[in-house]
Formats: structure tokens, sequence, C-alpha cells
């Protein structure tokens, strides 16, 4: 209840700030959805010069594309530690935060939720939305139920993954470029896995489980392929759960460990 | 004179030599990047010979080729540019008796001969290694490439410089910088080749100067396009880099008459 309201004013006080530079927060919206258009247009081009990717309709694939942009817009909104090393511990910014008592992570969190992110799920929900109805799949209200339950797996995997990074600044005084590698390596996760090596499809679905944001949650509510990965579809929560508990638990045991960065 | 722009050119080259760790994780992401549009294609050609005029084989040296190129030609310019007119810090610049706009033209050179030193000539090596990439065996072509690789980063400065420019004229240019980087990025053939383009985007793409970027270069490079047109090619692009030239100094003189410092 506590972190309810703590919640609240965070945001109140986001606003407040934002309200200054109102224009800054379309441009921003804008921006980041230039950023998925070009992936969008990529696929739609490509679409122009084969019937299939990897056995995958290219309206199968831009489903997974929208399925995609809903975890990522949240995680995003909630978890955007790009510049945690930098600022946090580079710059000291930790020590203010562990003078108060509510959990270090959720203060960073929160002093970095980045609301003009969320943009990006909406879009990507009417895309999702607009492929349902061009694929005439089946709709039941049960599928919400899944579909929220999916979409919450994956900001999981996602902010476990991305607070895991962020705790290597706990331990190791300078992971320059680990964030931005990880950033590229999920890029991978968008696309059909099966298109990919058996090495690399190994590492997508258990090692760094970026599969488990876009391609394998969101063939549940798809025609079954010949691999069928909506097999794995409903394991998604549960690995989300997991990644998070691994993130949590590598981020606390790094706080104990945090020493202050000196001047 | 000359010297002291030839000094630039050796500070911001040993500048980046300094910050050189930094660069060895940006090979692993070319690499990964490279590996993921590697298999996209793989996927997109199936069971087919070639698409838009590449074969597979062509496809696979391209993406290498325009990726490694864009480790060499990629800077920040516009983002030195723009931070430089915001805390007002080109006030001092103005003073001082050289052409900012050259001064930091030089400083991108720095950037690029470190990039393409310890960036783009390492990297290429990797992901030769893992990735079936056929380079080209004429000494004719990499000596045209290398030609066409400085015009590409000249005309990619340019646009930059432009994009830097325009905080002069608009508080925040954020945005606009931004969105710069997608569009440079998609328009000028690294994530797809224009050809792939449907018919009318690659005809309006023929009147805009992203495609001699990455585009023009890349496809003399795989032998898409054969040496005897490479000529023309050389033509687009530094009938680009004159043409570029205009909007630049009209935007310097107008930018220099409406100066304003904020703050200080």
């Amino acid at each position: 209840m506590r972190y309810a309201s703590l919640f609240l004013e965070y945001i109140k006080n986001y606003a407040k700030t934002r309200l200054t530079y109102r224009a800054d927060f379309w441009v921003e919206v804008v921006s980041d959805l230039l950023f998925q258009a070009v992936n969008l247009i990529f696929i739609l081009v490509v679409f122009r010069h084969t019937p299939t990717l990897g056995g995958w309709s290219e309206a199968e694939v831009v489903f997974v594309y929208g399925f995609f942009m809903i975890p990522y817009g949240l995680f995003s909104t909630f978890f955007g530690i790009w510049n945690f090393s930098e600022r946090y511990i580079v710059k000291g910014e930790m020590d203010r935060v562990l003078t108060r008592p509510a959990h270090s992570l959720f203060q960073v969190l929160l002093e970095n939720v980045d609301p003009p992110s969320l943009v990006g799920s909406f879009v990507g929900a009417g895309i999702m939305a607009m492929c349902w109805s061009q694929l005439g799949l089946p709709f039941q209200v049960w599928d919400l139920f899944v579909l929220l339950l999916l979409v919450a797996g994956a900001v999981l995997i996602y902010a476990g993954i991305y607070t895991a990074l962020s705790s290597i600044s706990f331990y190791s005084d300078a992971p320059t470029g680990i964030v931005p590698l990880m950033y590229n390596i999920q890029n991978y996760g968008r696309y059909p896995v099966n298109i990919y090596n058996k090495i690399i499809r190994f590492v997508l679905t258990w090692l760094l489980p970026f599969a488990f944001v876009g391609v394998i949650p969101a063939s549940y509510f798809l025609e079954k392929k010949a691999d069928d990965l909506s097999q794995l579809a409903l394991l998604t929560p549960a690995m989300g759960l997991i990644v998070f508990g691994i993130g949590l638990a590598l981020w606390n045991h790094g706080m104990k460990r945090y020493r202050g960065a000196g001047s | 004179m000359m010297s002291a722009y030839l000094d630039f050119i050796r500070i911001r080259f040993l500048m980046m030599l300094a910050y050189r760790v930094n660069y060895y994780s940006g090979i692993i992401i070319y690499a990964i990047n490279i590996g993921a549009y590697y298999f996209l294609w793989g996927a997109i050609y199936g069971e087919q010979e070639s698409l838009a005029g590449f074969t597979v084989a062509q496809m696979t040296t391209y993406i290498a080729v325009s990726w490694m190129a864009r480790a060499f030609y990629f800077n920040n310019l516009d983002r030195e540019i723009a931070n430089e007119i915001r805390d007002g810090s080109v006030a001092v610049q103005l003073i001082r008796p050289y052409s900012y706009l050259l001064v930091k033209m030089m400083q991108g050179f720095g950037e690029g001969l470190f990039r393409l030193l310890l960036f783009m000539v390492p990297g290429l090596l990797i992901v030769c290694l893992i990735f079936p990439v056929s380079l080209p065996v004429d000494p004719v072509v990499w000596g045209v490439y290398l030609v066409m690789l400085a015009f590409s980063f000249l005309i990619n400065s340019q646009i930059n410089i432009l994009t830097g420019l325009s905080a002069f004229f608009v508080e925040n240019n954020e945005g606009m910088m931004r969105m710069k980087r997608v569009l440079v990025d998609l328009f000028s053939g690294v994530v797809l080749p224009i050809a792939f383009f449907p018919g009318w985007l690659e005809a309006v793409m023929q009147w805009l100067p992203f495609q001699a970027i990455t585009y023009l270069p890349s496809s003399v490079f795989t032998g898409r396009t054969p040496l005897s047109e490479a000529a023309g090619v050389l033509g687009i692009q530094a009938a680009w880099f004159l043409l570029l030239l205009v909007p630049i100094w009209l935007m310097w003189r107008a930018a220099r008459k409406r100066l304003f410092v904020q703050g200080g």
C-alpha cells in the first residue's frame, strides 16, 4: 500500500517536470514509433519478395511484432534503466537512494519512468488486433486473460535480464558495452526463432530467453507450426518469474556489496 | 593554417585511441547485427536463387560490408554541434580564428580514421571468419570502393552537420537527431538494399543523397553493380557532396546572425 502511494507520488512528480517541456514528450513518442516503423517497414518490404519466412506468413510475422511491442513498451516505461551504471554508480547517486527506506530497485525504476514509451504498447496492440481479424483467428474472452498473463511474463523476462545487467555494475567497475550488446541481441527475438541455427535458438530460448518476449508467447494465438512453439507459450509467466527472480537476487546481493564511489 | 586542421585530426584520433576498449564490444555488436540479418535473409531467400538482382552470396557480402562501412562513417557530429550550441560554447568557437565547421569535419575525420583502422578492418576480418562473405578479388574494386567509402563519410558527416546546425533554429533538436539516425539507416540501405523497396519509393530514393552513403558503394563492392558503372556512382557521390555544401553554407550564414546563447 505504501508502495502504491509512493508510485503515485513519483508519477505526479514526473508529470510536473515533463509538463514544462510538453513538446519533448511528443517528440519522444514520434521518434520511438519511427524506430518501430522501420522494423515494420522491413517486414512489409521483405514480404513483397517472398511468400513465407521460415514457414510464417506476413500477417503472422507482423502479429508477432505487434505482440512484441506490447511488453517492450511496458518494459521501456517502467524498467528503462539504461544509464544505471553511469548515473547511479559512477556519479554516486546510489548513496542518495540508499538513505531512504523503500527498496532501492523500486526507487531507481521510478526515478526513470518513461511513459512516452507506453504509446508503443497501444500501437502494438492495435497491430495485433488488425492481424487477428486478417488471419481470421477465433477469439474468446478467455484469450484476453491469457494475453495479459503472457504479456506480464514477457515484461518480467525483460525486466529480469536488465536488472541482472544493471547489478553487474555493483561487482565490476566499468561494465561498458554489455547493455548495448544485450540490446542488439534482443532484436533476434522478434522474428520466428526457427530461422536461426540450433545454437542461437537454444540461447534465445533458454539462456537469454528473448524468444519468450515475442515469438513464443505470440504463437499461442496462431495456427500450429511444424516445430510447435506454442507448446512453450504457457511457460512464459513461469520463465518471467524465474528470470526476474534471478535478476532481483543479483541486485539484492550486489546491493550488500555496494561501497559507494568515493568522492 | 592547414597544419592546425591536421592537428585536429590527430588529436581526435588519439582521444579515440585512449577509449579504444569501448569499441571492442562494438565489433561484437556489429557481428551480432550482421548475424541477425544473415539468418533473416537466409529465410527470406528460402529456395529462391536471387531477389532484386542480389544472389544469396552477394546479399551476405552486402550485409557484412554495409554494416562495417557504417562502423567507419558513423559519427556523432550532429550531437556534438547541438550540444555546443545548447551549452553556449559555440560562442567561444566562433571567436577563434578557424572555420568551426571545418574543424568539426576534421574531428569527424580523426574519429573516422580510428574507426576504419580499429573497428572496420578488424570487424570485417572477424565477420569474414564467421559468415560466408565473399570479398572481391579484383584490386581495382577495392581501390574504387575505398574512394567511395571516403565519399560515404563526407556525405554522412554533411547530413550530421546539417542536423546539428538545426539546433540554432529550434531549442531542442533531440527528436530531429533521433529521426535522422533512423531514417539514414533505412534510406541509406544498411537495413534493406534500396532495390528491394517498392517501385515508387525506389524512384524517390534516387533523388535523395542517402543511397550514396551505403547502397551504391556496397552494390559495387558485392559486384551487383559492374565496375564499368562505378564511374557513374562516383559521379553521383561527388555531386551530392558538392550539392550538400550549399544548404550547410546557407544555414551557417543564417545561424550566425541569429545565435543567442541560452543561459551561461
